[in-house]
């Protein structure tokens, strides 16, 4: 089976990716792919770069060089002729006002309706800063077919189908797991400032069918009849659980764990193992683990990536990993000569 | 476990019902409505009986209720940017003075020399009055259009430094108005507003205090209807999100721009509607209404209620208000009445600010929560103390902390 997976067309493409944090060069020009339906591991020494590697795949920082594409759509990478962009919010006022003005000299325009265009010009002006700000993902892609690029922000690459936990757990601890894996599910919902104001019909309904799914969600990882308790007052392992419950909640293609199994006790482990199974094997999803855990990475992984010192310096199945002696040398340092 | 998960789930207890939330909003509605009638027909009630008419004539209560309900409006918009977003936002009365000068130019003579309209010369003052009517919504659109205006450039900051910047904005707004003269009357202010009016009633009067009275009573209780809807929604979710940890709501497809650009324009427009309806009050607007201290007042009255909580924020704002413009007069006048020598020379309106420094510094030893807390807001406050190591927990991410989200 394992053979099979890896043979899968990619769902997430890494290329030559690179972060430097001043001196220090965390990432270092790494290749990595990931195919659809396959458990991938990256392991390495604390402070390899696993996390900045992580981070860089999902938008929280920019890479200092490379590119990763998502479904074939390049997402992340050095942004590319940006100076063009504040051409595509003043163009559009910039030519109504100038127009505006040629006619107010011919004697065309006059009085009130030149400065109805006036107005309009600075309502056009206020608009198209917006959409730069906001940048919704139609705006996105246009921008990206005339040759005006940006990375991705986080939100973006959720949308896109990728979702997230944290090392170090990052819940809503003040609302309940079931309004974490509400919030969990913001992408998904169509409800607006409109439809909220008057709270329509439809409105109700999807709130209806999303805290159903919210409570499916939570069954699903373990969490069942805990959804009204406070994400704070959750033990340990609940935690880690809602927080996984909580980024499928964006119904992602790919998840993104950064070790799971850190803090839990062997028990907890072996659950999170059945867990992570069930996700790719029942729900179809791609996951990419960091992990620390040995046992746990040797015994679920079809393919174990290596960093150290932010290089990859080994790629394979857990059993090429194990007995790849920069691997061995990365952990344990070299063999005595 | 078991036992540890039941202990939870009682130290949790008085968490909302996750499963009620959507038929509890339904009835929200109904029951501020309910609220608002019964606040409503109580207050004037007090306004007649014997304590409060020594204070002061019922009409000059009925008067300060409504001037109250301009704070409890402005109170509930801050609420929504400061407590449930978390934008901390100091230069508020800005969007107050935005609203109010919006109206002073559509319904004054003065104003609409300068739009160029003659909207008060050819209605008169009883048809013109309709005017305020549409300028409600006119006075929230162009206070949310500054509030998005405000609120792009601050995106990316966040706390003390995002106070500075609102604080700098909500000076600058007022010094514009008070510096172009040709525009905005300086000092003196744009006078001679059109009062509102409705076809019936005809025009309102400074005499008669009632028609103000339900305007605000219908003005509160539809903001506070929308506020609700808002909080409980998707949005509002979505703010509670980033309130409580951005990045962690970035990394959930919350796209923190638009959400946070949403909280400044929808609290801009709450403070855009109580200016439009305060010009018309005072049939005059001037630089001198929107200083330091109005934003100052609100923020404080927020706090003091209960950040978070709607009904907390109004009825801090409410109380606030009536001690600040009626409670200190009334002592004044008792103390001078009585004669007791040392008390009688005080005067309590200057310590008004006194006394703010005391019940805020009282507030955050005693109940940091305000007075009404919202419930999640109480738990995290009083958590907090328990368990002092988590934010050390927190702060391991390194270089992420200091990234930021863009």
């Amino acid at each position: 089976m394992t053979g099979d997976v890896l043979d899968n067309e990619p769902i997430l493409v890494a290329r030559g990716v690179t972060r430097r944090f001043g001196g220090l060069l965390a990432v270092a020009s790494v290749d990595f792919t990931i195919p659809r339906r396959s458990i991938v591991s990256l392991i390495g020494p604390n402070g390899a770069g696993k996390t900045t590697f992580f981070n860089v795949l999902l938008g929280v920082i920019d890479p200092t060089a490379g590119s990763v594409e998502f479904h074939g759509r390049r997402m992340i990478a050095r942004p590319e002729r940006i100076a063009f962009e504040s051409l595509v919010w003043v163009l559009p006022a910039l030519v109504t006002g100038l127009l505006a003005a040629a006619l107010a000299t011919t004697g065309i325009l006059t009085g009130r309706i030149l400065a109805l265009v006036g107005f309009l010009v600075m309502l056009l002006l206020i608009g198209s800063l917006l959409l730069s700000i906001i940048r919704p993902v139609w705006y996105q892609k246009r921008l990206a077919r005339i040759g005006i690029f940006r990375s991705a922000r986080p939100n973006d690459m959720v949308e896109a189908g990728i979702g997230r936990t944290f090392q170090n757990i990052r819940l809503f601890k003040n609302m309940t797991a079931v309004e974490n894996v509400l919030v969990g599910m913001h992408p998904k919902l169509r409800s607006n400032l409109i439809s909220a104001m008057f709270n329509t019909k439809s409105m109700q309904a999807e709130e209806v069918v999303a805290l159903d799914r919210a409570q499916e969600l939570l069954t699903l990882v373990g969490l069942h009849g805990k959804g009204n308790e406070g994400a704070r007052n959750l033990p340990y392992g609940d935690q880690r659980r809602l927080e996984i419950a909580r980024a499928l909640a964006s119904d992602p293609q790919l998840l993104l764990l950064d070790e799971p199994a850190a803090g839990m006790n062997p028990k907890e482990t072996q659950d999170l193992v059945a867990l992570i199974s069930k996700l790719r094997n029942d729900l179809g999803l791609t996951i990419l683990l960091i992990e620390h855990d040995m046992k746990l990475v040797m015994g679920i992984s079809d393919r174990i990536t290596v960093l150290d010192h932010g290089e990859k310096i080994a790629e394979g199945t857990p059993e090429e990993v194990r007995r790849d002696p920069r691997v061995i040398e990365a952990y344990l340092g070299a063999p005595a000569a | 476990m078991s036992v540890v998960t039941d202990l939870n789930a009682k130290a949790a207890g008085g968490g909302r019902m996750g499963g009620l939330r959507t038929s509890a909003s339904r009835h929200r509605s109904l029951s501020i409505l309910v609220g608002m009638a019964i606040v409503g027909a109580i207050l004037p009630v007090l306004a007649f009986i014997p304590p409060f008419t020594l204070a002061q004539p019922s009409n000059a209560w009925i008067d300060g209720f409504t001037n109250a309900g301009v704070f409890v409006l402005l109170a509930l918009g801050l609420n929504l940017v400061v407590g449930v977003a978390g934008l901390l936002d100091l230069g508020y009365a800005a969007f107050f003075a935005i609203g109010a000068y919006t109206y002073a130019y559509v319904a004054s003579p003065f104003g609409n020399s300068i739009l160029g309209i003659d909207l008060v010369a050819n209605l008169g003052t009883e048809t013109g009055g309709l005017v305020f009517w549409p300028m409600l919504l006119v006075g929230a659109l162009v206070a949310a259009t500054f509030g998005i205006l405000l609120g792009a450039p601050t995106l990316r900051l966040r706390g003390d430094y995002l106070a500075i910047v609102t604080l700098g904005f909500g000076e600058i707004v007022p010094i514009v108005f008070l510096n172009s003269d040709a525009l905005t009357n300086g000092t003196n202010g744009i006078g001679g507003l059109l009062r509102p009016s409705l076809p019936i009633i005809g025009s309102f009067s400074a005499i008669n205090p009632w028609p103000y009275y339900i305007t605000m009573l219908g003005l509160v209780t539809f903001v506070m209807i929308i506020c609700y809807r808002l909080v409980e929604s998707r949005l509002g979710r979505a703010w509670e999100a980033i309130r409580e940890d951005e990045l962690a709501a970035a990394a959930n497809g919350i796209n923190t721009v638009t959400v946070k650009l949403l909280a400044f324009a929808l609290g801009a427009s709450t403070a855009g509607i109580a200016g439009v309806f305060n010009a018309s009050k005072l049939v005059t607007v001037s630089p001198d209404q929107f200083t330091f201290i109005v934003s100052f007042t609100v923020l404080a009255m927020v706090v003091l209620g209960g950040m978070g909580n709607f009904w907390g924020v109004a009825v801090g704002a409410f109380v606030i208000y009536t001690i600040n413009n009626v409670l200190l007069k009334v002592l004044n006048q008792f103390f001078d009445q009585t004669g007791i020598p040392i008390l009688k020379d005080i005067d309590f309106i200057q310590l008004q600010f006194l006394l703010y420094g005391l019940a805020l510094v009282g507030m955050m030893l005693l109940r940091p929560e305000g007075l009404f807390p919202n419930s999640r807001r109480k738990r995290e406050l009083h958590t907090a103390m328990v368990e002092p190591g988590e934010d050390e927990l927190g702060a391991g991410e390194g270089p992420l902390d200091k990234e930021d989200v863009r």
